[in-house]
C-alpha cells in the first residue's frame, strides 16, 4: 500500500524468451499436408503478444479464399488505375478519392456492362465467395479441433450485415446500384448520403441498438482486458485454467466488480458477454439496414409518428421538415 | 447473497486514499468509501436535477428528455438556471460522480492487490467526456457548444456539429477512432469465441486448454497472440478508441473551422506529384474535382 504506482502493470512484455516454434496439437485425422511448416518470430510483436507467426492451415478453402480475395482488390485497384490513365503518381495521389462504384440505377438487378458497374459485379461476387471459404474455415477447424462452434457463428453475424448491404437489401430495393462502392471515401460518402436519404440514421432503433452494442462492445474490452491486465500477477491470463478450476485471480476479479458496481460475471460468463455484444452489434446493424428504404422511408418522420422526436424551442432547422398545418409529411426528401 | 463463499477473507481494512477507515466498509456487495459517498451525492444530485429539468421542460418521457447547454451569448460565464444554467450544475455533478468512481476503483484495486488498468481505462472515457463537454467549449469560448443531455436530442447535436464541418467522416481522428470501434468490437467477439469454443467443446470432449487456443489461431489465421496478448491488445484497443474519439472533436473547431473534406488538400497539393508546378496551381483532373471540389454526400448515387 506504500506506492501508488506499483512497478508491475504488465502492459508490455518485458523479457522475450524464444524457443523452437509451437506447431500445434495435431488432431486425429488432421491432413497436416494443409498445414504450413515455417515459422518466423518478431520481436516487436512479442512487445504485447506471441512473437511466433505461423504456422497457418490453409486448405482448399483457405487457398480459394486468397487467390479470390487478391482478385477482388486487384480489380479494383486496376479500374481505378486505369480512371487515372494509368498513372501511378495519380493513382497514389487520389488513391483515398477514387472508386469502384456499383452500377447505374438503369441497369436494376440485370448485369450491367463492364465499364459501368461490370467489373464492380464481378468483384463483389469474388469477395462473397472470399469470406465464404473463409467462413468454411472457422467451421471446418473448429470441428477438425472438436472446439465449440463460436468462432464461425460470430462470423457469421458479421456476414449477416455483409450480405444485407451487398444482397438482401439491393435485391429487396430491386438495383445493384444500392451495393457500397469500394473506395475510402467513396464508401464514407455511401455511409453519409444513405444516412440523409433516408431521414437521419440516428432515429432508427435498430441503427441506436447496434451503435450501443458497439460501444458496449469496446467497454466490455476495456472493462475485461484491464481487469485480467491488472490480476496477471495471481495468473489471470491463464483464464480456461481459472475456469475449470477458480483461483485466487478470478476471485481477485469477480471481487473487484462487485465491489465497484454490485455485480461481477464469472470467468466464463464474461466471454458470453462479450461475445454477445459483439455478434449483437452486425445483427441489430444489418436489421437496421435491411428496413431502410424497404420498410421504412424516413426515420426522422419515423420518429416523430412514434414519438420519440425531441422538439426544440429554439429553431433547430427541422421547419424544412414539416409544413405548416401538416402534423406529419410523406416523402419528406 | 452478499458475501460470495469466498469473499470474506478478502474484505479487508484498508487501501483508502481518504478519509483513512472512515468510510471504509461495504451496504451489500458494494464498497462504499469516501469516494463511494461522493459518488453518490454527485449522481443522486445530478439525476434529481434532470428530474427538475425534465419537469420544466414537460416530459419525463426517457427519450424527450432535453437538458439544453446554455446559449452562446452566454458565452464561458453562468447562465441562468431555466436557460442552461441547470445544464452547467449537472455537468459539474457529473464530472463530479465519473471522478469518485474511478478513484473509489483505485482504493478497490489497492485494497485486492490489483494494477490500476481499470480506474486508468475508465480515466480515458472520462477524458473523452471533458473533452467534449469541458476543454472544447472553453477553447471555443462558450458552454453552448457542448452537447445537452438527452438520448435523441444529443444525436442531434451529433448530427448538427458533425454537418458543420461538412462531412465528419473525413476527419482522421475520426477516421482512426472509428477503426478502432470496429477492431476493438471484431477482437472481442474473436476472444469471446475463441474461450467459449475451448470451455464449450463437442459432445464428449474433455475441454480444452490454451495449447488448443493457439493451435486453433494459427491454423485459422497463421497467427495466435496469446493468453496473455489478447487482454493487452483488447486493452490498448479500446482505450485508444476512447483517445482518439476525443482528439478528434477537440481538432474540430479548435484547430479547424472548414469542412473536414477539405483538409485533405494539403496530400492533393504536396509537391511532390509531377503535375503541380511552382505556384502550386495545377490541374486537378476530373475525377479530383469533383471529391475535392463537391465534397458533399452525393457519392452513391
Amino acid at each position: 500500500m506504500a506506492s501508488l504506482w506499483p512497478e508491475y502493470q504488465n502492459v508490455f512484455t518485458q523479457v522475450q524468451v524464444q524457443g523452437p516454434p509451437e506447431m500445434g496439437v495435431t488432431p486425429a485425422g488432421a491432413d497436416l499436408r494443409d498445414r504450413t511448416r515455417g515459422t518466423g518470430f518478431s520481436t516487436l510483436i512479442g512487445l504485447i503478444g506471441n512473437a511466433q507467426l505461423g504456422p497457418i492451415y490453409l486448405g482448399v478453402y483457405g487457398v480459394v479464399s486468397i487467390v479470390t480475395g487478391t482478385l477482388w482488390l486487384n480489380i479494383i485497384g486496376f479500374n481505378m488505375l486505369a480512371q487515372v490513365d494509368w498513372s501511378i503518381p495519380e493513382f497514389l495521389r487520389q488513391l483515398f478519392w477514387l472508386a469502384l462504384e456499383p452500377p447505374s440505377p438503369q441497369y436494376g438487378l440485370r448485369m450491367p456492362p463492364l465499364h459501368d458497374g461490370g467489373w464492380y459485379m464481378i468483384a463483389s461476387f469474388l469477395l462473397l465467395v472470399s469470406v465464404l471459404s473463409w467462413w468454411v474455415r472457422s467451421y471446418s477447424l473448429a470441428k477438425m479441433h472438436r472446439m465449440g462452434k463460436h468462432v464461425a457463428l460470430a462470423f457469421g453475424a458479421a456476414i449477416w450485415l455483409f450480405l444485407v448491404l451487398g444482397l438482401f437489401r439491393p435485391i429487396l430495393m430491386g438495383s445493384w446500384s444500392e451495393m457500397v462502392p469500394y473506395g475510402i471515401f467513396p464508401h464514407l460518402d455511401w455511409t453519409t448520403a444513405f444516412s440523409i436519404r433516408y431521414g437521419n440514421l440516428y432515429y432508427n432503433p435498430f441503427h441506436c441498438l447496434s451503435i450501443v452494442f458497439l460501444y458496449g462492445s469496446v467497454l466490455l474490452f476495456a472493462m475485461h482486458g484491464a481487469t485480467i491486465l491488472a490480476c496477471t500477477r495471481y495468473g489471470a491470463d491463464r483464464e480456461l485454467e481459472q475456469i475449470y478450476d477458480r483461483g485466487t485471480a478470478t476471485e481477485r476479479a469477480s471481487l473487484f466488480w462487485r465491489w465497484t458496481m454490485g455485480f461481477n460475471a464469472s470467468m466464463e460468463g464474461v466471454h458470453r458477454w462479450a461475445w454477445w455484444f459483439a455478434v449483437l452489434t452486425p445483427i441489430t446493424g444489418g436489421i437496421g439496414i435491411l428496413l431502410t428504404g424497404t420498410v421504412v422511408d424516413n426515420w426522422f418522420i419515423w420518429a416523430q409518428e412514434h414519438s420519440f422526436a425531441p422538439s426544440y424551442l429554439e429553431p433547430y432547422g427541422y421547419e424544412a421538415y414539416v409544413p405548416a398545418g401538416a402534423s406529419v409529411v410523406v416523402g419528406g426528401e | 447473497m452478499a458475501v460470495l463463499s469466498f469473499e470474506r477473507k478478502y474484505r479487508v481494512r484498508g487501501g483508502t486514499l481518504i478519509g483513512g477507515d472512515l468510510f471504509d466498509f461495504w451496504v451489500g456487495p458494494f464498497f462504499v468509501g469516501f469516494f463511494g459517498v461522493t459518488t453518490v451525492f454527485f449522481s443522486a444530485l445530478g439525476t434529481i436535477l434532470i428530474l427538475v429539468g425534465a419537469s420544466w421542460q414537460g416530459t419525463f418521457n426517457p427519450w424527450l428528455i432535453h437538458i439544453q447547454a446554455p446559449d452562446i451569448a452566454y458565452g464561458l460565464g453562468l447562465a441562468p438556471l431555466r436557460d442552461g444554467g441547470l445544464w452547467q450544475v449537472i455537468t459539474i455533478c457529473a464530472v463530479g460522480a465519473f471522478v469518485s468512481w474511478a478513484l473509489r476503483e483505485v482504493e478497490i484495486c489497492r485494497k485486492l492487490g490489483m494494477g490500476y488498468h481499470v480506474p486508468f481505462a475508465f480515466g480515458v472515457a472520462i477524458f473523452a467526456f471533458v473533452t467534449l463537454n469541458v476543454f472544447r467549449p472553453m477553447l471555443m469560448g462558450a458552454w453552448g457548444h457542448a452537447f445537452p443531455y438527452g438520448i435523441f436530442s444529443h444525436l442531434d447535436w451529433v448530427s448538427n456539429t458533425g454537418y458543420a464541418y461538412l462531412h465528419f467522416h473525413y476527419n482522421p481522428a475520426h477516421m482512426l477512432a472509428v477503426t478502432l470501434f470496429f477492431t476493438t468490437t471484431l477482437a472481442l467477439a474473436l476472444h469471446g469465441a475463441l474461450i467459449l469454443s475451448a470451455a464449450n467443446p463437442e459432445r464428449g470432449e474433455e475441454a480444452k486448454l490454451p495449447d488448443m487456443e493457439d493451435t486453433f489461431f494459427r491454423d485459422f489465421i497463421g497467427y495466435s497472440i496469446g493468453t496473455l496478448g489478447i487482454h493487452r491488445l483488447g486493452f490498448l484497443l479500446a482505450i485508444n478508441a476512447g483517445f482518439w474519439s476525443a482528439v478528434c472533436i477537440i481538432i474540430s473547431g479548435p484547430l479547424w473551422t472548414q469542412g473536414w473534406p477539405e483538409w485533405w488538400n494539403w496530400w492533393l497539393t504536396l509537391p511532390i506529384w509531377p503535375e503541380v508546378d511552382a505556384a502550386g496551381a495545377f490541374d486537378l483532373g476530373e475525377a479530383t474535382r469533383a471529391a475535392a471540389g463537391a465534397t458533399t454526400a452525393t457519392g452513391g448515387q
